[in-house]
Order: structure tokens, then sequence, then C-alpha cells
């Protein structure tokens, strides 16, 4: 059965206007109504100037993440009905600064992902020549939850330490950094943590844990970011096994 | 220049330490024969200063809390406000407060340690 429900869209243009204002509409929402559909009903039938970033409506591009009632999550992967209130308050995320309305700039938060470097870094893999990494599933264990991040910044949004210091990294770059400095195919591991080992890199995370709770996929950070301080203290060196290059004989 | 992983481990150990440390101390207030009380009686407290062991763990606390507190303190600085110059400062205004405590402190308890 649908329910009319008040959705309150933060309106705001750093280039015309001094204060933010919140937009009020009321919309029809069934069942499977999510957020990204009401936003997007309200867009194409009562207010076409609102500014909002979506693509995959499916939670794998990350790209429809905002502050819903209070808490940063996807647009289209959170039901209005789950949300348990008749009115639906639809922020930008913190800690991003503001293009327009509910779409964020993520310039600095990728520039953070890149000074990661997520990608494995191994010059034996240079001339693999048919060869490849043999990897045993406890050693893929090792990374693959982290592997599921797709860049959507909710972490982000909600890291406390964040909100104060600028050169964090934030809890999604340095959950990639471990995802990479533990792969046994890649060799940069004292490259990687000279990057993290400083004086605003992984020791200035709080284990708020807030990065954990609002992950739409399920990765944990603030785990990554426990895992990298333990490896960096030399807890959990023996855990990486760098893999060789093997080459697959046909049956 | 000091990786910040080498100063988060002193800031751990020392942290391990003074709570070790501060633990004999409340031991030897609550274990002695004539009571808590009288323990913080001034010819108790100064003459726990003639006993070298003792003097050691008080100096050790001294110390250990210093470092631990004044690193602390950077941390939290470090977080309030960014940039270079304000980071430099605050390094070494957290160093040179560390020292000061330390010295005045042994100072105190050289002092109390040769009084008659």
């Amino acid at each position: 059965m649908a329910k009319r429900v008040k959705i309150r869209v933060f309106r705001y243009n750093p280039a015309h206007d001094t204060d933010a204002r919140y937009d009020e509409f009321e919309v029809e929402a069934e069942r499977w109504t999510t957020v990204l559909d009401a936003l997007l009903y309200i867009k194409a039938h009562k207010d076409h100037s609102i500014a909002l970033r979506y693509s995959c409506r499916m939670a794998s591009c990350g790209s429809c993440g905002m502050l819903i009632n209070g808490i940063p999550r996807l647009a289209c992967y959170t039901k209005v009905y789950e949300l348990g209130s008749d009115v639906v308050t639809c922020r930008p995320l913190p800690n991003f600064p503001i293009i327009r309305d509910l779409a964020a700039d993520f310039t600095a938060f990728f520039a953070k992902h890149k000074s990661m470097k997520p990608y494995i870094i191994n010059e034996v893999a240079e001339s693999i020549d048919g060869r490849e990494f043999i990897q045993k599933p406890e050693e893929v264990e090792k990374y693959l939850q982290f592997s599921y991040c797709i860049k959507c910044g909710l972490c982000y949004a909600a890291c406390p330490t964040v909100a104060t210091d600028r050169r964090f990294p934030g809890p999604q770059a340095l959950a990639q950094m471990y995802r990479y400095l533990i792969d046994s195919r890649d060799k940069a591991t004292d490259e990687r943590l000279r990057i993290v080992d400083d004086r605003h890199g992984v020791w200035r995370c709080h284990f708020a844990g807030s990065c954990s709770m609002v992950c739409p996929k399920g990765v944990d950070p603030a785990l990554g970011i426990q895992l990298l301080r333990a490896y960096l203290l030399g807890m959990n060196r023996d855990s990486k096994v760098v893999a060789e290059l093997y080459r697959r004989e046909p049956k | 220049m000091v990786r910040e992983s080498s100063i988060m481990k002193i800031h751990y150990y020392t942290g391990l330490a003074a709570i070790v440390l501060v633990a004999i101390h409340i031991l030897f207030r609550l274990t002695v024969p004539e009571g808590y009380s009288a323990s913080l009686e001034y010819e108790n407290v100064i003459a726990n200063y003639k006993n070298i062991s003792y003097s050691l763990v008080l100096e050790l606390i001294l110390v250990t809390v210093a470092i631990h507190g004044f690193n602390g303190l950077r941390v939290i600085l470090l977080e309030l406000r960014q940039g270079d110059g304000w980071e430099s400062a605050v390094k070494w205004l957290c160093i040179a407060g560390a020292v000061a405590v330390i010295v005045y402190g042994t100072r105190t308890i050289l002092l109390a340690s040769m009084m008659g």
C-alpha cells in the first residue's frame, strides 16, 4: 500500500546562494520505492532543477551517496519504507565540498585514493609471459572483502577524523592501501608503508567504526585500518608471502 | 626524521608502562602496615624518596606519563589544525613541555631524596 511521504531536499548553489534551504515535496511511496526513485520522480514531475548524481540504480556504481535522515547511504539502496518515517531529509554527503544541491565534489577523495597507489606493483608482472600468479584461497581471503569497495564515499562522509583533519586519507583510501599491501602479488610493501606512516596517516584513526557501519557493500574499513596499523607495528608481518609466477600446465 | 610508527610505538609502550608503574605505586600505598591514610602523611611521603627503588619507580612514572601525555597532546593539536608552521610549532612545544616537566619532576625527586 502506497503512503504519502514528505521529501525534504537540501538546495544550495555555491555560485549564487548565500544560504542553503530545504525544498519540500510530497510523493507517493510504494514498498519498493527507493529514495532515488522518489528524487527522480520529483526531478521529472515537480522540480527539474534539483542536482544529484546517480547512474546504475543498483548499488554498483556508488554515485548516489547522500545523507538520508542523518546517515550516509546510497539513495538507490535505501527504500523509503525502511526509514520508518513520513519525512525523508536528503542532504549532500558531509566532509565533501558541495557542487550543487545533493551533488558533492569527490576530487579530494579520489586524489587521496590515487595517492595510495591502488594497483599491483610487481616488476615480475611486467614479464608475465603466459604465466600467472597462483594464490591460495586463504591469501585471497585476506584482501577479498576490501576489493568490494565501490568508492561511494559513504565511509569518508561518516569519518569523524576526516571531519577535523583534512590531510587524513580517510577510511576508503586506507582500507584500499591494506587491500594492496596484503595482496600476495604486490611487492611494494615498504613503499606503501612509507605513504601511510605519516603524522596524518593511519595512526590518526580513532577507531570510531562509523565507516564500517555505513558501508553498503559490507566492507569493514575500520578492520583494514587496524590490520594496517598492526602490520606497521610488526604484529602480522608473517601473514604476507609474496606469490611467484607459475606456468599452468595443460591437462 | 622519526617515523610516526616509531613515535606511536613509544606512545603505546609508555602508556602500558605507566599503567603498570602507577599500579605498583598504588599497591605500595595500599599495602603499608599503618594503612592508606598514614602512607600519605608528610614524613611517610618523604621517607619514600629515601628508598632508591621506589624513587626509581616515581621517576619512571614521571618520564612515561610526560612522554605519553605530551605526545597525546601533540596528536590532538595536529588534528585541531593543519599546516606546516603549526605542526612544527606543536612538535617543538610538546618536546619542550615534556622535557620541562621531566627536569622539574626529577629535581623534586632528587631534592626530596636528599632531605635530611
